[in-house]
């Protein structure tokens, strides 16, 4: 498997990936921005459908987009009560436009299918090492705002109280969130990529009690979806994203059971 | 170590829409005073605290943090706080929280010195390492106070935070911010519906009533001012 080049950087990129979605994860859960993060990958694929239309690559269009609607998001819902009505109605808005500009730029359905479901194949060392860079920025940031984000993800009255610039963190973080949506979309695909944001760190809540510990579990969970997506895909030849999302998916469910029955006893 | 005033109040008032909660408060709080500030349900307590800490902008008049305390460190426990039974942290983490900083992401040795000193303090040893969603309303109550006090505050303001308290774990908190209080000069400012406990282990009164405040020492604080009045 490893003897083809395509496997080898696809499996660079998803270690990158499960590694940023983890730690990333963590938070975007802390923060209840499971929504959020969905509606960032599908405005990811506007963003790529647009890279599209204007001949840029893909990832390009998706930063620009991804980048922009998360400082919108933020400005528009620093409280959260308008959060959920504001996403939605921004979602809509750029599904519509990556609908419009995936027929302008006259590509066929499974240009289309790419984006949104991801894809292995596809991925050259150049892209790795773009996806590598932009996670570094990504995590650079929040190992320098650790501790900020930390208090004001897990405890935001306390945040506010101490006088933390809250709302300069929030914004933050979602640009955070936008660049690492971004950089795991290459290979889960849009549709599939606030999994790999949001059931790691979930599933990893109900074990760890630290935010440490969160993310190293978060991590090790993302990176046994990726790794074994991976390779069940290479040897089955089904799509990569179905085998992270089902092995995700699995793993949230035996976690919230088994803390139903601690719970229970 | 004299009473230097460190925060004061100039003709404050804060009005939400349609609904003016006071106005025209004057106040000089100084080093090392312990306050209680009392009155009915809904009178304007909790807006009174948020405006000290700069959470809501008062539409009239001023707060003054004077320059005397050359670092005015807060230490503040709200009255609610979203805690759910999910919450994952322990209550050590919880703790350790409030260290935030210009620092590496884990917390040092001394760090965690200091807050194993306040978790022992507190009289949560037991319970340190229990998550925190899972404590009860007493519990919750000592972490937050727990947390306030990690980073050494020299004001500390609390919001009814002894409300859900037994007798025993009341008296022993109320012990721990008293001695903070001579030992370290803290200033306190408490919000309570315990009259009682105020004459016990208060020095001054602010006593908020729609449209007029009253402020005095806690001895003048009578039967009559409260209950006459109707004032708790
Ligand atoms: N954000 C807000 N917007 C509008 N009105 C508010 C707001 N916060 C508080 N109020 C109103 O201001 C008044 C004072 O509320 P506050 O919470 O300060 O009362 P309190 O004295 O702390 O009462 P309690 O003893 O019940 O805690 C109430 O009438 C309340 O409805
Ligand atoms: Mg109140």
């Amino acid at each position: 498997m490893f003897s083809y080049e395509f496997m080898r950087n696809a499996f660079a990129a998803g270690t990158i990936i499960a590694v940023i979605c983890g730690i990333m994860g963590v938070f975007v859960i802390a923060r209840n921005m499971s929504f959020l993060t969905h509606t960032l990958s599908e405005i990811g694929f506007s963003g790529a459908a647009f890279g599209v239309f204007a001949g840029w690559a893909p990832l390009n269009g998706m930063l620009l987009f991804t980048v922009v609607s998360s400082v919108i998001v933020g400005q528009l819902s620093a409280r959260s009560e308008r959060r959920e009505a504001a996403t939605s109605a921004i979602s809509a808005l750029f599904i519509g436009m990556g609908i419009l500009f995936l027929s302008l730029a006259n590509k066929n359905a499974s240009y289309a299918t790419s984006i949104l479901f991801g894809s292995v194949i596809g991925i050259s060392v150049s892209d790795v090492r773009q996806m590598l860079w932009l996670s570094l920025v990504v995590l650079l940031v929040v190992f320098v705002l650790y501790r900020f984000l930390k208090f004001d993800s897990f405890d935001h009255t306390g945040a506010r109280v101490k006088g933390l610039w809250t709302n300069a963190l929030s914004i933050t973080f979602l640009v955070l969130v936008a660049l690492s949506v971004s950089v795991a979309a290459q290979i889960v695909g849009s549709l599939l990529i606030f999994i790999l944001l949001t059931l790691p760190a979930a599933t990893a809540k109900y074990f760890a009690h630290t935010v440490g510990g969160m993310m190293v579990l978060a991590i090790a969970l993302a990176l046994i979806g990726v790794w074994s997506g991976l390779t069940l895909s290479y040897l089955t030849n089904y799509p990569v994203s179905f085998f992270i999302a089902a092995i995700e998916a699995i793993f949230y469910f035996v976690a919230l059971g088994w803390q139903r029955l601690q719970t229970a006893e | 170590m004299t009473n230097a005033p460190i925060l004061k109040l100039d003709h404050l008032g804060v009005t939400f829409p349609n609904n003016p909660v006071f106005s025209d408060l004057n106040l000089t709080i100084r080093q090392g005073e312990v306050w209680s500030i009392i009155g009915k349900n809904g009178v304007g307590k909790t807006t009174l605290m948020r405006t000290l800490l700069h959470q809501l902008r008062p539409t009239q008049g001023k707060v003054t943090y004077l320059p005397s305390v050359n670092d005015v460190r807060i230490g503040y426990v709200p009255q609610f706080r979203n805690i759910d039974a999910d919450y994952p942290l322990t209550i050590r983490d919880f703790i350790g929280l409030n260290l935030t900083g210009w620092k590496l992401p884990w917390l040092s040795a001394k760090e965690r010195a200091k807050v194993q000193r306040i978790i022992e303090q507190t009289g949560l040893t037991k319970l340190a390492n229990r998550p925190i969603g899972q404590a009860s309303g007493g519990e919750k109550q000592k972490a937050y106070l727990a947390q306030a006090l990690v980073e050494a505050p020299n004001l500390l303001i609390l919001d009814e935070s002894t409300a859900s308290l037994d007798p025993v774990t009341k008296t022993e908190l109320l012990d721990l911010v008293t001695e903070l209080n001579q030992r370290l000069n803290l200033t306190v400012l408490f919000v309570t519906h315990d009259i009682p406990m105020a004459q016990k282990y208060t020095h001054q009164y602010l006593m908020m009533t729609p449209g007029k405040v009253e402020q005095g020492p806690i001895a003048q604080l009578t039967h009559d001012k409260v209950w006459e009045g109707e004032n708790v």
